[in-house]
């Protein structure tokens, strides 16, 4: 499929796609702000998601067919450690990639629950705030400058409160959410610049290349030192590392529909990379202070998260929530697997991490058609569904089996993975606390099937209502991926660990 | 005879508003030789049109300057300065590359001089735009729920 995207492709395509991909989205969505129709609104942003979905494709084919593995542009033709440059390695192009995949089914779902949840005034401003936050998302995962970084994080966190606050019309606790993640969000912004401001001032660039070759001849500066905690706070915030999770159970639980199942599936999932980047290609993971960071810091709170927020998923009664503490237990899997500091522990993360973006994509989306349908999310309005709504409910139960790890789902697979990376360490308690976890998930998720397929109806009189098939398509797509994927593995593996060998800088050992 | 008490701010404010527009424009185009450039300007035109709106009241303001037309020029202002961006790649060179605006040899600058300034009246018409829509935001909003009612 790739090779023929790219023998398609006309040659500017294949040298600008780059700046396309994010630009494309950026140079629309102020143009959707002036459109008067919301529907009109929804198909220029499928379109344009669409073309940023082709160039993340025609980029991942160009990193693979490369020499080096690296595709840079230079924008505005400045030469490197002083201009912007756009840098696209195996690890970026895989979280485009997802980013894209995720951003294009999420839009085509978007739209009948957008007609239910948003003034119809609101839509396309709507739609236009959504592209801003997918180009910012896109922008962080493309560019190789420390700053832009940076800039690229704003416009998309700032776009997420706006859309975040926009669930006010379905509940008005979205407010106090937004601004909550606001607070939350300026705060980890402000720590990440923080940190690149003692790099700068230590190395005297910006470029992330430029600063990782320059790091190693100032080991033990105390400034790097110093801005090394910043960035790890700052992204960590960002990428709702336990315990700096607050803002995320809320923000999810009470934004649009359409907008949760995007953030879940690529939000955390791009600050997380930003993190790898700094963990793995800036700074090295044999440095002393990183050394100590993976084991006294990552890898506690990893665990932590696991444990302690799938308890918490356990008590809750709404499933949005369930669903939103169950997304900071699995960015505990993904940490644990990046602390542990080798190839293998950190290919398992990242493979946990499409895996993730899969599942949470599906069960948000069929959390979104129960929202459009019956208007409830707690744990009693899904009593019954199982007969009234099969196949969203259907798509619902795989993507939780894949959710808690049964054989024969992707879930299963990353979790294996990052169990064989353990173990090569001889962290076999690490396992077991794995295991348990995911016995925790058998349990928050067990309850919510168990309302759902063994229950009578809470209200008989809600007979067969099934979501649109509009929503039922891309649900079913990343349902069905999540069961291809967990018995081919192979693709999503071989992307994860070509990633994992990109971030180390080591040729992809494919 | 007119008893209005504030018919000294008004008398000023309506001699100020023109001069601070003009020194918005000199600020604009004197970005590129010294201090100042497109985002101060915008917040300047700004200034001008708040200070109309809190002597001449917000209804007022709203018909000289409508909110769709500020909303408007904030997402034009954004196109203009993308679209410098893409016409660079019309032109057959890098993402922002102004040297390659007018094929022009390197040593001549015409490119770099226009690609600035078109960016820079981009940047002004987005933040002129974007101040406005955020100050009328926050005027023209009534109260949800009214004060007896809490």
């Amino acid at each position: 499929m790739i090779e023929a995207l790219m023998n398609a492709a006309p040659a500017w395509a294949l040298t600008h796609a780059a700046p396309l991909l994010v630009m494309v989205p950026l140079f629309l969505a102020p143009l959707l702000a002036l459109m008067p129709s919301g529907r009109i609104a929804w198909l220029m942003a499928v379109i344009t998601t669409g073309i940023s979905f082709c160039f993340a494709l025609i980029l991942l084919g160009l990193v693979q067919t490369s020499p080096i593995g690296v595709v840079s542009y230079e924008v505005g033709r400045w030469p490197v450690p002083l201009g912007i440059e756009l840098r696209v390695d195996a690890l970026n192009a895989m979280i485009l990639l997802v980013v894209t995949t995720i951003g294009l089914l999420a839009t085509v779902f978007s739209w009948p629950t957008v007609v239910a949840e948003i003034n119809k005034d609101k839509r396309a401003l709507f739609y236009s705030a959504f592209l801003v936050c997918f180009a910012g998302l896109n922008g962080v995962a493309i560019t190789g400058d420390a700053f832009n970084l940076f800039v690229f994080l704003e416009i998309s966190s700032i776009s997420t409160y706006v859309l975040v606050a926009l669930g006010a019309g379905r509940d008005r606790r979205a407010l106090p959410a937004a601004f909550n993640y606001l607070i939350m969000g300026t705060i980890g912004a402000s720590f990440y610049i923080i940190g690149i401001g003692f790099l700068y001032a230590a190395t005297g660039t910006l470029n992330m290349h430029d600063i990782a070759t320059r790091l190693p001849e100032l080991a033990g500066h105390r400034s790097v030192q110093a801005g090394f905690a910043f960035i790890l706070v700052g992204l960590g915030l960002k990428a709702a590392m336990w315990p700096l999770h607050q803002w995320l159970p809320n923000a999810y639980s009470y934004s649009p529909s359409f907008v949760t199942m995007f953030l879940s599936a690529t939000a955390t999932k791009v600050a997380l990379y930003a993190l790898i980047r700094f963990l793995f290609t800036i700074f090295r993971p044999d440095y002393a202070f990183e050394i100590s960071a993976f084991s006294a810091v990552l890898m506690p709170l990893g665990l932590a998260a696991m444990v302690v927020c799938s308890f918490q998923a356990v008590f809750q009664n709404d499933v949005r929530r369930i669903l939103a503490y169950s997304s900071v237990a699995q960015v505990g899997y993904m940490i644990l697997g990046v602390s542990i500091g080798t190839t293998a522990g950190l290919s398992a993360g990242l493979f946990h991490l499409l895996n993730h973006a899969m599942m949470k994509g599906a069960l948000f989306m069929a959390v979104a058609g129960v929202v459009l349908t019956y208007q409830g999310t707690t744990i009693r309005d899904f009593a019954g569904l199982g007969r009234s709504a099969p196949w969203t409910m259907t798509a619902f139960a795989i993507a939780a089996l894949s959710l808690i790890g049964v054989p024969l789902t992707a879930g299963f697979q990353s979790k294996l993975q990052l169990g064989f990376a353990l173990f090569d360490q001889g962290m076999w308690w690490a396992v077991a606390l794995v295991v348990f976890s995911s016995f925790l998930a058998v349990i928050y998720m067990g309850r919510v099937l168990e309302a759902v397929f063994f229950q009578p109806p809470a209200n008989p009189r809600k007979a067969r209502k099934e979501a649109p098939i509009l929503m039922l398509v891309p649900l079913w797509i990343l349902a069905l991926a999540n069961i291809y994927f967990g018995i081919a593995a192979d693709l999503p593996l071989g992307l994860a660990r070509d990633a994992a060998a990109a971030a180390f800088g080591v040729e992809a050992f494919r | 005879m007119n008893t209005d008490h504030h018919v000294i701010l008004r008398v000023v404010a309506k001699m100020l508003i023109p001069v601070i527009v003009i020194f918005a424009f000199y600020v604009q185009f004197h970005g590129d030789f010294g201090p100042g450039g497109g985002f101060q300007a915008g917040v300047i035109i700004a200034v001008a049109i708040i200070l109309y709106a809190l002597i001449f009241g917000v209804p007022a303001a709203m018909r000289a300057v409508p909110p769709a037309f500020t909303r408007s020029l904030a997402a034009v202002g954004v196109m203009i300065y993308a679209g410098v961006g893409f016409w660079a790649l019309l032109q057959g060179g890098q993402f922002l590359e102004y040297q390659a605006l007018f094929h022009e040899p390197p040593g001549e600058h015409h490119g770099q001089h226009i690609g600035i300034m078109v960016i820079e009246i981009g940047v002004l018409c987005g933040v002129s735009g974007a101040m406005l829509t955020i100050f009328y935001a926050f005027a023209g909003r009534v109260a949800e729920i009214r004060d007896e009612d809490w």
